[in-house]
């Protein structure tokens, strides 16, 4: 069983802050979806590498060519808050 | 019959005979969209200006006979987590609502490299994460069969404008079902290829080593021209396979004397509805009758793929949506400092769904969890992936339903897990990486559409849409002599 506290420490990791109904909603989910999962305990995955891609690909690489890329300009176009163009945030040091 | 309801192979040949123009048929589907779109609700954004234009250009193209490909004209609708240049790319989410991507995604590029106007974006479930579409922000899609049951998902709307004759054909994408699910629900052919063969980038990711995206149609040859055009090696995609693809549409022989067909027993045991039982095996019969031989396989692992699928695609998510931080694009919640920013600015863009994977994966990354899910899954993973090889060297394709059920209902499934439970014979593809198509084979008694999925080894698409082509052709047949 997943706690209050547990779902409170793992929104924060996520970045996200949930209203006291999301709360008790998460922790319901979490804790359901938790304990379908935990069947999986019962297979036996001794020495079984992990899938990290379903087609294993090794050292995809490619040239080191100059290309044309996005301008400065189209870059920051979407950025909510920009100037001279920079993306603006607030204050990180005093 | 009017344009709009034409395949996109019939309207090549209009298009070829000189018979119509791009500008006409254009015309038509926005016309179209204009009478049954408030109903139907497929796209968030249509781009009838921009589809007018290059339908001209397509035209003037034509009449100095400079054609760029052989589908020069002809219209399609993309699902709106395909950057598109200078067109808001949603993703159905409230976090993207202002987003105009300032490049164009592989497959994008592909289209208007072939000439194809773009109808617009459609809807999906915020972020690809859905089996409804419900999970959209903005709209709700119906499905053009029966209004009162919802389209699939997450790719809804892109099936819902093919099935409401809104667009000739499109494009999704599929991460567990996404494709197959909504073809299935609206009476379409859909592909989910295999993991690589189509380049995603520009693709707004949500689990990068499922995603993939892939065309949905009314006939297997328009989906088999569809992958034509989209598939194929891209350098900006590291995960794309490079090897040569074959032309899809020249696989559709007919013939599929000596094809080995198997039914993993799993895929028809308890919770599948009799009807879509009884379709399934009338559709095998018509291809033993083709000359298929039949047997039974098992792939055990199934009991596991819905955990499997959730941990690992949710995991993937969190660490995928980590980007949407309220700097760089999209919505942004002013806050006094910069983690209160995020965390405001991530709250507010969310939905319940979104939300709930990326806690879900955030704990099964995090210290201490890790091994037991993410680890395990990954391992799980590997079991069902030899197991997929081991059914592969005994048969060429396999086949299942494509959903346990028909379309369900608005609002029908009351809790996520539930939901999930939808997808139980799509996610197993995915963490297979490999392709698998779904075509409708029959109705039930409501009249809803019921899919047939064909499920091959990596790179068998050939031996997917010639089987269905197979099918196609003798039910084709079929209803000429009842007709």
């Amino acid at each position: 069983m997943i706690s209050k506290e547990q779902v409170k420490r793992v929104a924060d990791l996520a970045r996200l802050v949930l209203t006291e109904s999301e709360m008790l909603q998460q922790q319901q989910d979490l804790n359901q979806i938790l304990d379908a999962a935990d069947r999986l305990k019962s297979v036996n995955t001794t020495d079984i590498e992990p899938t990290a891609h379903a087609i294993p690909l090794t050292n995809v690489t490619r040239d080191d060519l100059v290309v044309e890329g996005l301008s400065k300009n189209d870059a920051v176009k979407n950025g909510p808050e920009v100037t001279k163009g920079y993306f603006k945030v607030p204050q990180i040091m005093e | 019959m009017e344009l709009y309801q034409y395949t996109a192979r019939q309207l090549q040949q209009c298009l070829s005979d000189n018979e119509v123009t791009s500008e006409m048929i254009v015309n038509s589907f926005l016309a179209q969209i204009e009478r049954v779109e408030q109903e139907i609700g497929a796209f968030i954004t249509v781009t009838a200006d921009q589809a007018l234009e290059a339908a001209k250009e397509s035209d003037i193209r034509r009449r100095r006979n400079e054609l760029v490909s052989p589908w020069d004209g002809i219209p399609i609708a993309v699902k709106d987590n395909m950057s598109t240049k200078g067109i808001k790319t949603t993703c159905g989410s409230k976090i993207l609502a202002n987003y105009v991507p300032p490049y164009d995604g592989t497959v994008i590029r592909k289209l208007k490299a072939a000439g194809l106007p773009l109808l617009g974006k459609t809807n999906l479930d915020e972020f690809a994460m859905g089996s409804s579409t419900e999970n959209s922000a903005f709209a709700k899609t119906c499905n053009p069969v029966n209004w009162a049951k919802v389209p699939g998902g997450s790719s809804g709307g892109s099936a819902a404008a093919v099935a409401g004759y809104e667009a000739p054909w499109s494009l999704g994408s599929d991460t567990g079902g996404s494709i197959r699910q909504p073809a299935s629900f609206c009476g379409l052919i859909g592909l989910k290829p295999t993991y690589g063969l189509v380049s995603r980038y520009g693709l707004v990711a949500y689990a990068s080593s499922f995603d993939q995206i892939g065309p949905l149609g009314r006939s297997v040859e328009d989906v088999a021209d569809l992958m034509n055009i989209i598939s194929g090696y891209d350098q900006l995609d590291s995960t794309s396979v490079n090897r040569d693809c074959p032309n899809y549409a020249a696989a559709l022989t007919g013939d599929i004397k000596g094809l080995r067909i198997g039914l993993p027993k799993e895929y028809f045991a308890q919770g599948l509805n009799d009807a879509v039982k009884a379709a399934i095996m009338a559709a095998v019969d018509k291809l033993v009758a083709a000359g298929a031989v039949v047997e039974e396989v098992s792939l055990p692992m199934t009991e596991y793929a819905i955990e499997t699928y959730y941990l690992i695609t949710s995991a993937e998510a969190s660490s995928n949506l980590a980007r949407y931080d309220g700097v760089r694009y999209g919505l942004r919640v002013a806050d006094e400092d910069s983690i209160t920013m995020f965390k405001s600015t991530r709250s507010a863009g969310f939905g319940p769904e979104v939300k709930r994977r990326i806690m879900l994966g955030t704990y099964a990354l995090s210290t201490g969890y890790y091994d037991a899910y993410y680890k395990k899954a990954q391992q799980v993973r590997t079991l069902m992936r030899r197991e997929f090889a081991e059914a592969f060297a005994k048969v060429d394709i396999l086949i299942t339903p494509t959903t346990p059920t028909t379309a369900f209902g608005f609002g029908e499934k009351k809790n996520s897990l539930e939901m999930y439970l939808s997808d139980i014979y799509t996610v197993t593809v995915n963490l297979a990486g490999v392709p698998a198509l779904s075509m409708p084979v029959g109705k039930d008694q409501e009249h809803l559409p019921i899919g047939m999925q064909l499920i091959g080894q990596h790179f068998a698409e050939e031996a997917l849409l010639n089987t269905a082509y197979t099918l196609e052709q003798v039910k084709l047949k079929e209803g000429c002599v009842h007709e």
